[in-house]
């Protein structure tokens, strides 16, 4: 059952002269608990806006909010109930952690703001270091972030996350800044403390490779649209949308080793740079398919955003392609 | 550290070398002086591209400053020689002899090298005008304005940026497109060898792929050699034709891409494999490397990953491993079924018969035994390492 639920969510950013930049455009999705939904795209698709936005950091221009099945109000009682279970776990554990203060300090607040009594206080906090691996916690409580390995750093913003016992985990990039061999340990650790607490977790990530190992489902972003979603590995292993198909191509894998020049490569896939100023804006146009520029198989109709279709059983893509009366066009 | 120099007499010497290191140690000086490359030997061959992987910290980038001379204090090359071998023939270049004018003018010239942060690495104030024609100016006085423009166009548009942009600054551009003229200037006046530090690491995969393309389309038609730094294995095995993957300030173990990347040797390439799942490989349980590098302040007994490695055995502990080629083919595989358990398999390539396989492990000392590679049990665990 699901335990957040996004519905016809949109956020616009102010530009100059009035204009409007739309980062996130009607976006629904749901997070059910004991699964990772994979929230995959470039840099400004809209990621970490979604991400943001569900911590409350941000508001929504419209698009409404359910926890498990109830409105989520703008009222600070409610705003407090929701990041009691809404928690978030940034990407860079170096800025995300206070210098200043000790490892036990970061712990200390959040249970403290959501009621553990203070008799228990110190035993919570050794827990919940013990709980993301964190060992011996009595001497991890008392050292400074600058003592811990990056590494060492996001297990300790995880454990605050878990610090008010929340259902939902909002994981921006949790590993992109970590060195390559610590990631798959603190990604095996996300795994773990949701199998483990019946977690939702959101992993928002530009790396296609990990959300194909550590999701359940996967959401594709292009420009604040959704524009393919579906299981992970019907998602990546039969890509139905054209960004998609060009994501997985990119990649590095050991499928395409020794064929830098692969048959299908970027370029060829209509992936041109788009230099020109005129060019640029007009490609953020808010109508339309935001890929037809860069699409290797624009059709005139693309003018118009497609429907969201279904090519599978859960996999729905957001193209004209797919949509029957317009294939052969 | 006597024995480690032996590793001289390993290094092939018959092919065509366009930059060799021979024995080059760096230290970051200090109360506890860092040892961020310990007596590292490589060659670069013409037109080749090298690929150096390993994690944050075991002193590949230090390597890449150490080649082009480009360490600040408190690094100091301590130790080795860097030689340049010129394509014209004539005498090898000693980098480390070469006093302040002629290492001006050997810099960029000969070698050149794309950064890492090359969205900074561009002068936020200036135009690329001004930019690419200080570069050509510095080199070569005698270049009108308008050889340095029309130039000047012409990497812009080799590297797929429009030459109306070379009246534009830096902040005007995409990350990407930052990254092609940082790519442009490196190559403006045509170097031998282009040393490329992390180039891709900060952009998106799509963006990656484009730029990879643009550097292996222009080096097909320019024929420079490249080293190419990163810590994404899977990418490297891709673009390169050797690797060298580097742990602690050294290099563990070297060998083609082609093959090392379906069967590496040493634990810890086996670990960096594993540490980047494939996309469309099955999905299996994934480990990384339990543990961290060493502090490199510190005298280091024995071998370096030792402490992090699931096939450590009584000599790791004692005896630094020398770099030559591996004698066993043996393959470590993680379990899949049970991810603390390690085991070793009989290797599918017979890395004897691969000319330059070069490893620093003593598993590979020796033949594995008998009992190691009995015929009826293919799979001999080794220990089970608790993994958290």
């Amino acid at each position: 059952m699901s335990v957040l639920e996004v519905r016809n969510l949109s956020i616009e950013f102010a530009q100059h002269r009035g204009k409007k930049f739309r980062a996130v455009d009607n976006v629904s999705f749901s997070l059910e608990a004991g699964r990772t939904l994979a929230l995959v795209g470039e840099s400004g698709s809209g990621k970490s806006t979604i991400a943001r936005t569900l911590s409350r950091l941000m508001s929504p221009t419209s698009g409404e909010l359910f926890l498990h099945g109830e409105k989520v109000g703008r009222r600070g009682s409610a705003t407090r109930t929701y990041r009691r279970s809404v928690q978030m776990v940034f990407q860079d554990p170096f800025a995300s952690l206070n210098p200043a203060f000790s490892v036990d300090h970061h712990l200390r607040r959040p249970l403290a703001i959501h009621g553990q009594k203070k008799a228990g206080m110190t035993d919570a906090i050794h827990n919940l270091l013990r709980s993301v691996n964190l060992t011996p916690a009595e001497v991890i409580a008392n050292k400074f972030p600058h003592e811990l390995s990056g590494g060492q750093r996001q297990r300790v913003a995880i454990a605050r996350a878990l610090a008010p016992q929340p259902e939902v985990i909002l994981a921006d990039e949790p590993v992109s800044m970590l060195d390559v061999s610590v990631r798959l340990e603190i990604l095996n650790l996300l795994e773990s403390i949701k199998r483990d607490r019946n977690l939702a977790i959101l992993y928002i990530t530009h790396d296609l490779a990990t959300a194909r190992h550590f999701s359940d489902e996967i959401l594709v972003m292009f420009r604040g649209e959704i524009v393919e979603r579906g299981r992970t590995d019907d998602v990546i292993l039969a890509p139905a949308h054209p960004y998609t198909k060009l994501l997985a191509n990119s990649v590095p894998s050991r499928s395409t080793k020794g064929k830098v020049v692969a048959a299908t490569t970027a370029r060829e896939m209509g992936n041109e740079v788009i230099a020109d100023d005129a060019e640029r804006s007009e490609s953020f146009a808010t109508t339309g398919c935001p890929f037809r520029y860069r699409c290797p198989s624009a059709m005139d109709i693309c003018r118009d955003l497609p429907e969201e279709v279904s090519v599978g059983d859960s996999h729905r893509v957001r193209c004209w392609l797919h949509i029957p009366a317009h294939r052969e066009k | 550290m006597k024995l480690e120099t032996e590793v001289d007499q390993h290094v092939s010497t018959s092919h065509d070398v366009v930059l060799r290191a021979r024995n080059v140690t760096v230290e970051y000086g200090g109360e506890m002086p860092t040892r961020a490359v310990r007596n590292v030997s490589i060659d670069l061959r013409r037109g080749e591209i090298l690929g150096i992987a390993g994690e944050s910290g075991c002193g590949k980038s230090t390597l890449a400053f150490a080649l082009t001379r480009l360490l600040r204090p408190p690094a100091t090359m301590v130790g080795g020689t860097v030689e340049f071998l010129p394509s014209s023939g004539g005498a090898p270049i000693d980098l480390m002899a070469l006093g302040p004018r002629e290492l001006r003018a050997f810099r960029w010239s000969k070698i050149s090298m794309v950064f890492q942060a090359a969205m900074n690495s561009l002068n936020p104030v200036t135009s690329l005008r001004r930019q690419f024609s200080d570069m050509f100016l510095a080199h070569d006085p005698s270049m009108t304005s308008d050889e340095c423009e029309q130039r000047s166009c012409e990497l812009l548009e080799m590297v797929g940026i429009k030459s109306e942009r070379l009246n534009g600054f830096a902040f005007e551009l995409s990350g990407g497109m930052r990254q092609r003229v940082g790519i442009a200037m490196a190559l403006a006046l045509r170097p031998e060898v282009v040393i490329m530090d992390e180039p891709t690491t900060a952009l998106d995969v799509v963006v990656q792929r484009d730029i990879l393309e643009e550097i292996f389309g222009i080096r097909e038609q320019l024929g420079f050699s490249i080293i190419f730094i990163t810590h994404d294995l899977p990418m490297l095995v891709e673009v390169s034709d050797r690797l060298a993957i580097m742990y602690a300030g050294e290099i563990v173990e070297t060998a083609p891409s082609t093959l090392i990347g379906d069967d590496p040797a040493h634990p810890y390439t086996m670990g960096l494999q594993n540490s980047c799942p494939d996309l469309r490989g099955e999905r299996a349980p994934l480990v990384g490397i339990p543990g961290s590098p060493p502090d490199l302040r510190f005298r280091i007994k024995g071998c370096s990953f030792a402490p992090r490695c699931a096939f450590a055995f009584a000599p790791c502990h004692e005896v630094h491993p020398l770099l030559t080629t591996p004698m066993g083919s043996v393959r470590g595989v993680v379990d899949a079924g049970n991810p603390s358990l390690v085991k070793i398999r009989p290797s599918s390539v017979d890395r004897l018969a691969v000319d330059e396989w070069r490893v620093a492990c003593h598993l590979h000392d020796a033949l594995p035994s008998e009992a190691e590679m009995s015929h009826d049990s293919e799979e001999v665990a080794v220990t089970g390492v608790e993994r958290s």
